[in-house]
């Protein structure tokens, strides 16, 4: 990679970390304000985020286009036959999610922030991660 | 404008903005938009116990996705700490009086101090937020194969079955926290 790339990527994730901070996507507040319906924000964010990728991704799509050096541009389909997989992997996700108000874009732009209190549930996702590489083979998928 | 840098910004601004990292990571590097891989790689880059999942070349898959994870770093410095808004967050005041019936006292930045400080680690309900709700979301993440960036923004943005399966998977997981669960540590 050169190191024109690493700046445009370094970029994009300054743009994305300032963007959770300021929408307060990071807050646990409002983690917890979504989950019990009391305001429309996160919706709102989610929502139109995914309709601007939607959008987006089909004009990419339809149009053959490619990436900045050329290669066209291939998104890998996910294996919905997987529902277990899905279901039991995305509800422990989500209790997690409710437990700790972050999920791991806004566990890093808090930790930028200077929450550094941060490392701790940072190192326990890593712990987490090690985990499921470890029970693989024993978890339904 | 430098107003606006300050400020907490509506859903109508930042949902746009995180939509559209979508394709623009896409368009610059035909990279797929996902924050957890990070913590994939980074357990692939100190594989001590030889885990077989881990076993791949993380270097050539995580450049990008590690330089882009030190830009959100970055980017929480700057949003959250150069240009901190020093309101506290405009919440909607049901959401208050419950999280006050709970017990949380500090409603003055982006999480409150009864749970995110060095000390609450000394608390029974401080642990289980920091240790178990980290934990919860490395080991979901990567079970689900994805998390909120990977499943609810790109992999719903390219309308994949697997990632509407998955985000209802977040908020059966989210609701059941909330509304059962977190009453109890708390108590």
């Amino acid at each position: 990679m050169k190191f024109t790339e690493y700046l445009k990527y370094l970029l994009i994730g300054t743009a994305f970390g300032f963007v959770l901070i300021k929408s307060e996507v990071v807050s646990w507040f409002r983690i917890q304000e979504m989950f019990r319906f009391d305001a429309f924000h996160m919706y709102g964010i989610i929502g139109v985020a995914v309709i601007v990728g939607i959008i987006s991704v089909q004009i990419i799509k339809r149009n053959n286009m490619k990436d900045a050096s050329g290669n066209p541009i291939t998104i890998p389909p996910k294996d919905a036959s997987q529902v277990k997989r899905y279901l039991i992997g995305g509800s422990m996700f989500g209790l997690g999610w409710a437990l700790l108000g972050a999920c791991p874009g806004p566990m890093f732009a808090l930790l930028g922030s200077g929450l550094t209190i941060m490392v701790i549930p940072i190192l326990a996702a890593l712990a987490g991660t090690y985990t499921y590489g470890i029970l693989i083979e024993k978890l339904p998928h | 404008m430098l107003d606006f840098l300050y400020q907490p910004w509506p859903w109508y601004v930042a949902g746009p903005i995180i939509g559209l990292t979508v394709p623009v990571l896409l368009l610059v590097g035909g990279k797929m938009f996902g924050v957890s891989a990070n913590l994939r790689h980074a357990c692939a880059a100190c594989n001590f116990g030889n885990v077989e999942f881990f076993n791949y070349d993380w270097k050539t898959a995580g450049k990008w996705n590690f330089t882009f994870l030190a830009g959100s770093v970055f980017g929480g410095f700057l949003g959250g700490y150069v240009f901190a808004n020093p309101e506290p967050i405009a919440l909607a005041q049901s959401t208050i009086a419950d999280l006050q019936a709970l017990g949380i006292q500090d409603f003055t930045g982006l999480v409150p101090d009864d749970l995110f400080t060095w000390s609450s680690l000394g608390t029974v309900p401080g642990l289980i937020v920091l240790i178990l709700g980290g934990f919860l979301v490395g080991f979901g993440a990567r079970y689900a194969g994805g998390c909120t960036s990977g499943h609810a923004i790109s992999g719903l943005s390219d309308l994949q079955l697997a990632s509407l399966i998955a985000v209802i998977g977040f908020f059966i997981g989210g609701l059941l926290m909330t509304w059962f669960i977190y009453p109890i540590i708390l108590s």
